[in-house]
């Protein structure tokens, strides 16, 4: 069988970076190709190449037989390429029949036909499976359903072949496996798709093929069912990685921190927390599992001052910090890695140097009286830069000139630095490369072997049990039961997360 | 009792109506340019030069008609100065608007001086015909929001212009050309625009006035925003701005000091504003630059 699309010998210069260097790529129909490596490893280089936004240097692609010369996305899509962007391109104020038609409409005189428009999208949701509601505003339906418009954009358009750029970045456990049956029932449909992820997991579990990259070259094509983690992951950091979590025995202090039934209420005023306790002693990683929306975002905030409980306690070393400022919650060394770096751990426009001390930037050494101390914060980024392996290595750089990885890596050198006794860690390394994954590791553990109290929250299940010594799983805004994460496994939490219990299996709802 | 059959008095009503017109063409004008991502503050601007090219047409030609049309085809390219600067070059769209504006004002009184040879006021010159109880840019008016509100909400180009206002990267991601669709919608508010000048002018008046247009240009602006960026919701808002500035007219001379009958609109307006509509929420893209490939 002749592949659908081939890309041979694709070379992307960028001004001092080789972005793609002598890469191949094929792509058999019906298959589902993955395709991975770090982050700046040219993945989504290769992709705008494919997908006309970029022209390569060198090479050729193929597709269907014939040679290819695509000038932009528009003749892309009109041969059959879709792109499914990992920032979904939705306009959230219209429907969602009115996004998936946009630029294309059906029309009956001058007037948009919205019937057939509503119609066509049905039928091709239900011939492929993806449930959506054709006349929902895009702000109002969730990121699961959001990211099947997107899917259906891309065939509504004709689409043969389909990108999915990192498509379970955003999604939870539960929406990852909606996805893999709608990537199922797409190949069954004689569609090919290409999978763009880091997650090795992932990869093994839905792709056929898969294609490593690793600094702009291709390092080789392996059948997934002749493979494993290891490998992979050996292919794409270049050297051996460490994917099991090594992890000291636990030596438990006193307990550090103390909260008893803590309530709060989420932005819609509806209760979100309730009466949520627990306890982390000295030296310990307490985890949070859950699906997303269960009250663990919540659930930091309050504990980091971005929202004000309305009962319980609160305690750090037996001093209170219920409904304390945001800043009195730092001075008394409680550090956070936020959910949303880019809404809560970094000011993107600002430097490296900069994002270092947001929060601590009033204090000496950085300032003095009402002036910033500039020779103290040059010195505390180059001190931290080589130390967090913070790439790269210049302190100018804006924040959002980095990687994810790497944006992550200056909210832990920030927090960690100063010496917190309490470390509230929230999806500390979504969206981050494997590499970067493995450092962030090592150090929340570090800090757990100082003996400091560790909240680790995390929607990665293997994350939290490797990670945590006891898991604590929420469930509506509950803990439902607190376990030990020596006998905890996915199918246990599994049970627990859709608010069952251990002696009595999933409960009705209750 | 005297002023109560004053303000609600037939003639009133037609007033209301006549004052409408203007806040209503302009404000449909604002919504295109809005709808599409770009603030167009300069409807003042765009208004009066509109006005004013009206009168000096209609002077040459004797013709009225012309003078409309002179009007329109200007607005259209005074409001493409605002599209370069903004839409090509990236610039602050409030200064761009600003700039407009007080080209307009002091353009329109040098022009008023070497054409007429006179200060503050044009001679008289042919007006446009009673069609009916109105002056035809009234109905016009009324045209102009029944099809903005079926281009806007049921033409392709219609959710074109709202997807490039709301997210013009995605719009951009489907093959839409963002910039060619904002420069028609300035396009288009420049030639409503100057549209609702030339009712002020030949319309209303059969004259050209040093500042004529006395910040209908903005209340315009507050009728789009009160409206909640809807053709119909702007409509209604002008009928109310409108409905004001004919009580004014009609309670002057009766007593009350004029410079509190004066303030009437105004101070409609600044309640509208402030808070009687509950929460009108812009375009998201609005007043930023596009830029390919930037998220």
């Amino acid at each position: 069988m002749e592949p659908i699309l081939e890309m041979k010998a694709i070379t992307k210069r960028f001004p001092g970076v080789l972005a793609n260097d002598n890469v191949n790529l094929d792509l058999y129909q019906g298959e589902i190709h993955a395709l991975i490596g770090e982050n700046g490893a040219g993945k989504s280089t290769l992709m705008s190449v494919l997908f006309g936004m970029y022209t390569p240097e060198e090479g050729e692609i193929f597709y269907k037989g014939q040679k290819l010369d695509i000038d932009g996305p528009q003749d892309a899509i009109e041969l059959g390429i879709g792109m499914v962007h990992q920032h979904f391109m939705l306009v959230p104020t219209l429907t969602v029949a009115e996004n998936i038609i946009l630029g294309s409409e059906p029309k009956r005189g001058l007037k948009i036909d919205i019937e057939k428009a509503i119609a066509k999208v049905n039928e091709l949701a239900n011939k492929f499976g993806l449930q959506v509601d054709a006349t929902a505003k895009v702000k109002d339906i969730p990121v699961g359903m959001q990211q099947r418009v997107e899917i259906l954009k891309a065939l509504y358009r004709g689409a043969e072949v389909l990108i999915l750029d990192e498509p379970t970045a955003v999604l939870t456990p539960q929406e990852v496996e909606g996805l893999y049956q709608i990537m199922e029932s797409l190949t069954e449909q004689g569609k090919s798709i290409i999978f763009i992820t880091h997650k090795l997991k992932e990869v093994l579990r839905i792709s056929d093929r898969i294609t490593v990259l690793r600094k702009g070259k291709g390092i080789g094509t392996v059948t997934t069912s002749e493979t494993n983690q290891k490998e992979l992951a050996r292919m794409m950091v270049g050297r051996e990685v460490l994917l099991e979590v090594e992890k000291e025995e636990a030596d438990f202090g006193e307990v550090l921190v103390e909260v008893s039934n803590l309530s709060a209420f989420n932005d819609r005023g509806m209760e979100a927390l309730n009466s949520v306790s627990f306890q982390i002693r000295a030296g310990e990683i307490l985890g949070i599992a859950g699906v997303e929306g269960n009250g663990q975002t919540e659930l930091v905030e309050v504990l980091t001052g971005l929202r004000e409980a309305t009962a319980g306690e609160y305690n750090l070393h037996g001093d209170s910090l219920y409904n304390h400022s945001a800043r009195k919650i730092k001075e008394a060394k409680v550090a956070h890695i936020p959910e949303d770096r880019h809404k809560h751990g970094l000011v993107l426009d600002y430097t490296v140097e900069d994002n270092l001390v947001l929060g601590y930037h009033y204090r000496e050494p950085f300032a003095k009286g009402i002036n910033l101390n500039f020779n103290n914060l040059a010195e505390h980024a180059n001190r931290l830069i080589p130390e967090y392996d913070i790439r790269p290595q210049n302190k100018e750089a804006l924040a959002r000139s980095l990687s994810g990885g790497n944006q992550q890596k200056i909210i832990v050198a920030r927090e960690f630095d100063l010496g917190p006794e309490f470390l509230i860690a929230s999806q500390p390394t979504r969206g981050v490369d494997v590499g970067a994954i493995e450092f962030i590791h090592r150090r929340i553990l570090e800090q757990r072997d100082e003996g400091k109290a560790v909240l680790l929250v995390s929607a990665e299940l293997p994350e939290v049990i490797s990670l945590s010594d006891r898991i604590a799983v929420m469930y509506e805004g509950e803990i439902v039961d607190i376990v030990d994460a020596a006998e905890a496994t996915e199918e246990k939490l599994g049970i627990l997360m859709a608010g069952g219990s251990l002696e009595g299996g999933i409960a009705n709802g209750s | 009792m005297e002023i109560l059959t004053q303000i609600f008095s037939l003639e009133t009503l037609s007033s209301t109506l006549r004052m409408a017109t203007p806040l209503a063409i302009a404000a449909i004008g604002g919504l295109y340019s809005e709808r599409s991502g770009i603030i167009n503050i300069a409807l003042e601007g765009l208004m009066l030069a509109g006005a004013f090219i009206a009168v000096v047409v209609s002077y040459f030609t004797g013709i009225p008609w012309l003078g409309l049309l002179g009007a329109l085809v200007f607005g259209g390219l005074f409001a493409m100065i605002h599209a370069v600067v903004s839409i090509k070059y990236h610039a602050d769209q409030v200064v761009s608007g600003v700039a407009i504006n007080m080209l307009a004002a002091g353009g329109t009184v040098f022009m008023l001086n070497i054409i007429f040879n006179t200060s503050g006021t044009s001679e008289s010159v042919n007006a446009l015909p009673y069609w009916g109880p109105f002056k035809p840019t009234v109905y016009i008016g009324l045209l102009v929001v029944f099809i903005a509100h079926y281009v806007l909400f049921k033409t392709p180009f219609g959710l074109r212009v709202r997807s490039v206002g709301e997210h013009p990267h995605a719009a951009d991601s489907v093959g839409i050309d963002v910039e060619k669709i904002r420069y028609i919608c300035v396009g288009i508010s420049g030639i409503l625009a100057g549209l609702a000048g030339a009712h002020l002018s030949l319309g209303v008046l059969d004259s050209f006035r040093e500042g004529m247009t006395a910040g209908r240009g903005f209340i315009a602006l507050a009728a789009m925003i009160f409206g909640k960026w809807t053709p119909f919701g702007a409509l209604g808002a002008s009928l109310l701005f409108g409905f004001s500035q004919a009580v004014q007219i009609r309670l002057q001379g009766l007593g009350i000091p004029t410079e509190f009958v004066q303030m009437i609109p105004y101070i409609f307006t600044i309640i509208a504003l402030a808070g009687v509509i509950g929460k009108s929420t812009p375009p998201t893209a609005i007043g930023e630059p596009f830029e390919k490939g930037k998220r």
